[in-house]
Formats: C-alpha cells, sequence, structure tokens
C-alpha cells in the first residue's frame, strides 16, 4: 500500500475546503496525455462532489519522454509565482495539443500576468526546486506513472476514469 | 514458483542487449543492481514501470547502482522499444531458451509464458538483499528500489520488504 510520504499543506496548490472529507492529490505530467485525459475527469469530479474534495496538483515531468514537460511545470509554477497557477494549469492542459515552448508567453500573457516577472520568474531556483521537491516526494510515495492519483494519501491503483475514481472517493468517503 | 529470497546468491546469467552484445550479471559485480524483471515491452505509453526509472536514473546513479531489464522479448523488439521510449539502461533477452533466467530467479509465468513483474536489488558481491513481486497490472514504482539501495548504504544487514 503506497501512501503520500508527504502531507498536503499550505505550500501546495489545492482547490477546494481545506477540510473538505475527501483530498486528491494528482502527480502529473503536463505533456502526458493521460493527464491530459484525466485533466476533464478532475473537473467533473469536482463537480459532482464539490465542498466534500479537496484537490491537489503536484509536478511528475517524465522528461525523458517528454521533451516540454519541465517547461510547462516551470511555466505553471511560474504563474503561481503571481498567484494564478490554476489558469496556467488549466490552460495547459486545455490546449495540451498545442504544447511548445514559443506558445507559452502568449499563454501567459492570456492570463494576465506580468511578462516580464514571468520571464524571470521560470527560472528562478524556487521553481526548480519546487518541481524537484514534487518529484522526490512523488518518488517516495510510490508515483509509478503519470498520473498517480492519491485518495486521502493511499495511492489508487484503479483505472484514472471519471467512474472508477468517483467509486474509489465513495468509498474512502464512507470510510471515513 | 516462489522469488528468490534475500540472502541468496543471485544466480549469474549472460544474456543479449543488442544483437552483436551479450551482458552478464558478473560484469556488474562491484556496484549494486537493480534487475527489472517485467512482462513484456509496449505496455500504455507514461504510465510504464520502464519510462518511471529511466526517468529516475540519476537517483538510482546517486547510488551507483546499474538498472537492468528484463523479459522474453527478442533483441530487435528491444531495440525498438527502448529507442522509442529513449531508454538509458540495457533490456537484455530471455528469449532462448525461453524465460530461463526469470525461472533461475523464481519468477517466471509458464502459462502465460512471460516474466513476473518482479524486482530484485543485488548487492555489489552479487548477493539478493531485496526481492518484490508486484501483482502484473500494477507499476510497483520505484520507493522500495531506493529504501532497499539506502539501507545497503547505511550497511543495514536487513531490509525491510516493501509492504
Amino acid at each position: 500500500m503506497s501512501t503520500l510520504t508527504q502531507p498536503v499543506s499550505e505550500h501546495d496548490h489545492t482547490e477546494g475546503p481545506a477540510d473538505a472529507p475527501l483530498t486528491l492529490v494528482e502527480y502529473g505530467d503536463y505533456q502526458c496525455p493521460y493527464c491530459g485525459a484525466a485533466y476533464p475527469v478532475v473537473k467533473r469530479l469536482q463537480k459532482t462532489l464539490g465542498k466534500k474534495l479537496r484537490f491537489v496538483f503536484r509536478n511528475f515531468p517524465l522528461t525523458q519522454m517528454h521533451p516540454y514537460a519541465l517547461i510547462a511545470a516551470e511555466a505553471a509554477e511560474a504563474a503561481a509565482l503571481q498567484g494564478k497557477f490554476w489558469e496556467m494549469h488549466d490552460l495547459l492542459f486545455e490546449a495540451q495539443a498545442l504544447l511548445n515552448p514559443e506558445i507559452i508567453p502568449s499563454w501567459a500573457k492570456r492570463i494576465g500576468l506580468n511578462l516580464e516577472q514571468f520571464e524571470n520568474d521560470r527560472k528562478q531556483s524556487v521553481v526548480e526546486g519546487r518541481i524537484k521537491e514534487d518529484r522526490q516526494s512523488g518518488i517516495r510515495s510510490g508515483v509509478n506513472g503519470t498520473p498517480t492519483f492519491f485518495i486521502n494519501g493511499t495511492r489508487d491503483d484503479g483505472s484514472p476514469d471519471y467512474g472508477s475514481l468517483l467509486v474509489a472517493l465513495e468509498s474512502a468517503l464512507a470510510q471515513r | 514458483m516462489t522469488a528468490l529470497k534475500p540472502g541468496v546468491q543471485a544466480p549469474d546469467f549472460s544474456l543479449s542487449a543488442t544483437p552483436d552484445q551479450k551482458v552478464s550479471l558478473s560484469d556488474f559485480r562491484g556496484k549494486p543492481v537493480v534487475l527489472v524483471f517485467y512482462p513484456a515491452d509496449w505496455s500504455p505509453v507514461c504510465s510504464d514501470q520502464l519510462a518511471l526509472y529511466n526517468e529516475l536514473k540519476p537517483e538510482f546513479s546517486g547510488f551507483e547502482a546499474q538498472i537492468i531489464g528484463i523479459s522474453v522479448d527478442g533483441v530487435w523488439c528491444h531495440l525498438a522499444f527502448s529507442k522509442d521510449r529513449n531508454l538509458h539502461f540495457p533490456l537484455l533477452t530471455d528469449f532462448e531458451p525461453k524465460g530461463a533466467v526469470a525461472r533461475q530467479f523464481g519468477v517466471y509465468r509458464e502459462k502465460e509464458g512471460e516474466s513476473e513483474r518482479a524486482l530484485f536489488v543485488i548487492d555489489a558481491e552479487g548477493v539478493i538483499r531485496w526481492s518484490y513481486v508486484s501483482p502484473v497490472g500494477v507499476n510497483p514504482g520505484a520507493d522500495g528500489i531506493l529504501k532497499a539501495l539506502e539501507s545497503m548504504g547505511k550497511g543495514e544487514k536487513t531490509i525491510n520488504s516493501k509492504d
């Protein structure tokens, strides 16, 4: 049974109430098609479960397989420094098919970021450090590919489709 | 058939890594080795166990550990797969006699004709220090391997198995 070694904290990027009975953590890669497929699934789960669900995203770029995964992660973490993590996260997944280095500045502009600060922040050690930290916590927690989901701290080994995840989440809810 | 347990000397073997190159386990004596038995090449992308270990090669190198993949696929299949996934560690072919090395390690699935999804961490003297057989549909990740390598690095005599 693989469990999260790094508990969710205010340091994390979260959506939903901090005291929600369900916490869903995703370790993801912005260029991974399976994560791209999981993106609308998570949105749907959030709609269905409302205040019962807190969703957390952590980075796990598979840089050997996905050449743009790291710059995408850096873009999202740089956007976070201007308070727009989720806007960039969502855009990266919604337009995943278009992802490449040249398009990222226009996406930053689109979500209203200060471009100069964004460009500067992308290469800061705080951004790189954050991504490395997520990678390490992921490795230790038993992340075995992308996406890897943890429900209330336990790795979910089922299929990352809406039905399976909903059943797993509802079952975790019933166990509380 | 049960997987070889910690404390046992890993059987030496010699398998092809490429059409012209054979690799023996004893070639790596002096450094830890992580043997990754897996059923077959070309399982779904991204969630692939080997892609994960490829990504984590810096962590394994930190322990000076050599990762080696083994399946019953032939050498040309391995070459194509390795190229496609940009893998930076050897894939060995347990092809002829089929599954012979997997059998030696106690991880061959006779009915399916493929090896189990099994991990062995072998120390610099060639002794198995940790082994784990994962349900074939579950990617075991890397945390068990890294914990084992860490324990070995600390000189611990026994390693707690992955729960």
